[in-house]
């Protein structure tokens, strides 16, 4: 990209860390963080429980101050303003709506507090009932209301202001699968139409994958790694986040040496492959190549570069089928297949099959 | 566990104290102990005759003759005037020392705090009393006033505790991510307060004012003591009609301030209980 087609960057942290003094000593949340974030990305918080995505969110929203690092918010250092001086609003986890005002009040707090004349607010309130559908109810009180219609008041609060920078905090985790779905639709909308900057937190592998713009992977206070969702599910930088993001196959493998532009490597007695060497990766130590189940296909017995296995289980899941295998080495990976249409094939469990694999679905991952 | 046999004997049988002998007849037997002599009251302040103890027919003479008594008009607007600026100065104070409890960081000595703020629920009202006289009149002494003031600071003191838990309360039960919205939506500290923690915290308030209020109005031991000569309230007037001579317009008195406290306590209840 040419330095003039960048977008601008709307947040910016540098080497931002948090620690917690405690009694039982020092905890460290966030380890020297850097991410950019561009104006207008839907962009993700991944990781596990415990990461430190709410951490890194309530610093950006003013309620935490960086232990070291710095904040920018469209390039001003924001670390010491208080939240309220922040251009920068919330969807909490609670949703916290004022349960004294009704839902047109919720949405017109923030701009009242910002002293806007009160046609711009009526105005805007209007616009923002619409942009969520929720014009039929503007009078009620939010306990008035249920948790899908509560979520979406909650969104039109925090972007009536026009926010520089959107933070959502798991803001679908209270809704139940259907609810979810559409509101993952509806974010996306919101998005779109608005054009303001989304920092959205997750740990639902599959939510991140199907609305960000870019994910960042967090792990123990560390960012693993940054990319956009297809990056990050087929060059995932370690094998956490191969594990964490879709369902991965771990293998096996032994060097048989370093080759032009990588190292060659034998999987089972029969399958020898050439792969990039990452950097972090002993070619002399234990390898694993990691293989995704879809990229895996069975084959005949004996077939060439494949592997031997056994069919130890079929799970039907509507448009796929997994296959569960068990290679010659012990190892337990699981094929995916899509299927097809027509009288669906059979494949006996117990049978003695082949396993294979292009040579570029085989990566070799650092711990 | 102690005894199979009888835990299989009454198996399927939640344990209920009901089923222990008496229990329900023990009960019973509190609640006429509790109601009877208030029936009593209330009946006989209808009374026709001038017995308290003597049925001759209903009448609403005594609540016209205790109307009319200038000496109880007098007591009673004390007993308001007091009770309404003592429960008001108490729920100031308590307000702020409920916030100050429970919209702080955890800080040493908070358990110290709440001890000192519910001190009049621990220390006996007699020596309370007994405080508060002799440092009143070591005031008096020294610069000649003899006001009103020393009682509505007296029942300000020890209401601070009644008006202090229900505020207290209110706002623990307030989860304080309201005040974070508040602030990431543009509240300053101020406006935070005056447009969220205050209106949320409000039912609180008025129900410690009413628990005050109501507090301040039936105190005779601590208003027996720290009174001046002509500063009765109904309750000490009542009491020193009663060592003359008792007539059912001390029962019509009685009735009226039940009613009015019945009449607050319905407010309170409704005010703190959860909302659903
Ligand atoms: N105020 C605090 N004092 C001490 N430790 C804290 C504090 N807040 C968070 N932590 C710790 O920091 C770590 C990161 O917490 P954080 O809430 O950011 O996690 P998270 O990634 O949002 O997790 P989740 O998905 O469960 O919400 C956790 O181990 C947590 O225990
Ligand atoms: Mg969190």
């Amino acid at each position: 990209m040419e330095a003039q087609s960048q977008p601008a960057v709307a947040m910016e942290a540098r080497g931002v860390s948090k620690i917690f003094r405690g009694p039982e000593g020092d905890f460290h949340a966030l380890d020297s963080v850097s991410v950019s974030i561009a104006e207008g990305e839907f962009f993700t918080l991944l990781g596990p429980s415990g990461c430190g995505k709410t951490t890194l969110l309530r610093m950006i929203a003013g309620f935490e101050h960086p232990s070291a690092g710095q904040l920018l918010l469209h390039g001003e250092d924001i670390s010491d303003l208080p939240p309220y001086r922040r251009q920068v609003n919330t969807v909490f986890q609670s949703y916290a709506l004022f349960p004294h005002l009704s839902v047109a009040e919720n949405i017109a707090f923030g701009l009242r507090m910002l002293g806007r004349p009160n046609a711009e607010v009526d105005q805007t309130v209007d616009r923002m009932l619409k942009l969520v559908k929720m014009e039929p109810m503007r009078n009620r009180l939010t306990s008035q209301i249920s948790g899908g219609q509560q979520q979406r008041v909650a969104l039109a609060r925090a972007l009536a202001p026009a926010p520089k920078v959107l933070l959502l905090d798991e803001p679908l985790s209270a809704l139940d699968l259907k609810l979810r779905k559409e509101m993952q639709i509806e974010l996306k909308r919101l998005q779109h139409e608005t054009g303001i900057t989304f920092i959205f937190v997750t740990h639902d592998q599959e939510e991140a994958l199907t609305m960000s713009d870019r994910i960042a992977v967090m792990r123990d206070g560390h960012v693993l790694q940054i990319g956009a969702p297809r990056e990050i599910y087929d060059q995932p930088a370690n094998r956490f986040v191969a594990s964490f993001i879709g369902e991965t196959n771990f293998l096996s493998a032994t060097s048989e040496g370093i080759v032009d532009g990588g190292i060659r490597i034998r999987i089972g007695d029969t399958v020898s492959v050439e792969t990039d060497l990452p950097d972090g990766v002993d070619p002399k130590g234990d390898l694993t190549v990691v293989v995704r189940p879809e990229h895996i296909v069975l084959r005949e017995r004996g077939a060439p570069d494949t592997l031997s296995a056994t069919l130890t289980n079929a799970v039907y899941f509507g448009t796929d089928t997994h296959y569960h295998l068990e290679l010659a080495s012990g190892q337990h990976p699981i094929a995916r297949r899509q299927n097809a249409a027509g009288a669906p094939e059979r494949v006996e469990i117990g049978a003695a099959i082949g396993v294979a694999f292009a040579p570029s679905a085989a990566r070799l991952l650092r711990d | 566990m102690a005894e199979p046999s009888s835990t299989r004997r009454r198996s399927g049988r939640p344990f209920s104290v009901r089923h222990l002998p008496g229990f329900t007849l023990v009960a019973a037997a509190c609640f006429v102990m509790l109601y009877a002599p208030i029936v009593t009251l209330v009946t006989y302040s209808f009374n026709g005759g001038e017995s308290i103890a003597l049925w001759e027919g209903f009448s609403l003479r005594w609540y016209v003759s205790a109307w009319a008594n200038e000496a109880v008009q007098e007591a009673t607007v004390r007993s308001l005037v007091v009770a309404v600026l003592a429960s008001g100065i108490a729920t100031a104070l308590a307000t702020m020392a409920a916030l100050g409890t429970t919209r702080t960081g955890p800080f040493p000595g908070r358990m110290v705090i709440y001890a000192l703020i519910n001190q009049p629920l621990m220390v006996p009202e007699i020596v309370t009393a007994v405080a508060l006289l002799i440092f009143f009149a070591m005031i008096k002494i020294a610069t000649g006033y003899t006001g009103l003031a020393y009682l509505v600071l007296a029942h300000a003191a020890f209401c601070v505790p009644f008006a202090y838990l229900p505020i207290r309360a209110r706002l623990e039960g307030m989860d304080l991510s309201y005040e974070t919205a508040a602030a990431d939506l543009y509240a300053t500290p101020w406006r935070t307060f005056r447009y969220v923690t205050l209106p949320l915290m409000t039912p609180g308030i008025v129900a410690g004012a009413m628990l005050a209020f109501v507090i301040s109005l039936d105190d005779v031991v601590i208003t027996e003591f720290v009174k001046s000569a002509g500063q009765d309230t109904l309750p000490t007037y009542m009491l020193g009609q009663l060592r003359r001579m008792v007539t059912p317009e001390v029962n019509a008195i009685s009735t009226a301030l039940l009613a009015l406290t019945v009449l607050l306590l319905t407010v309170f209840f409704a005010l703190t209980r959860k909302r659903g």
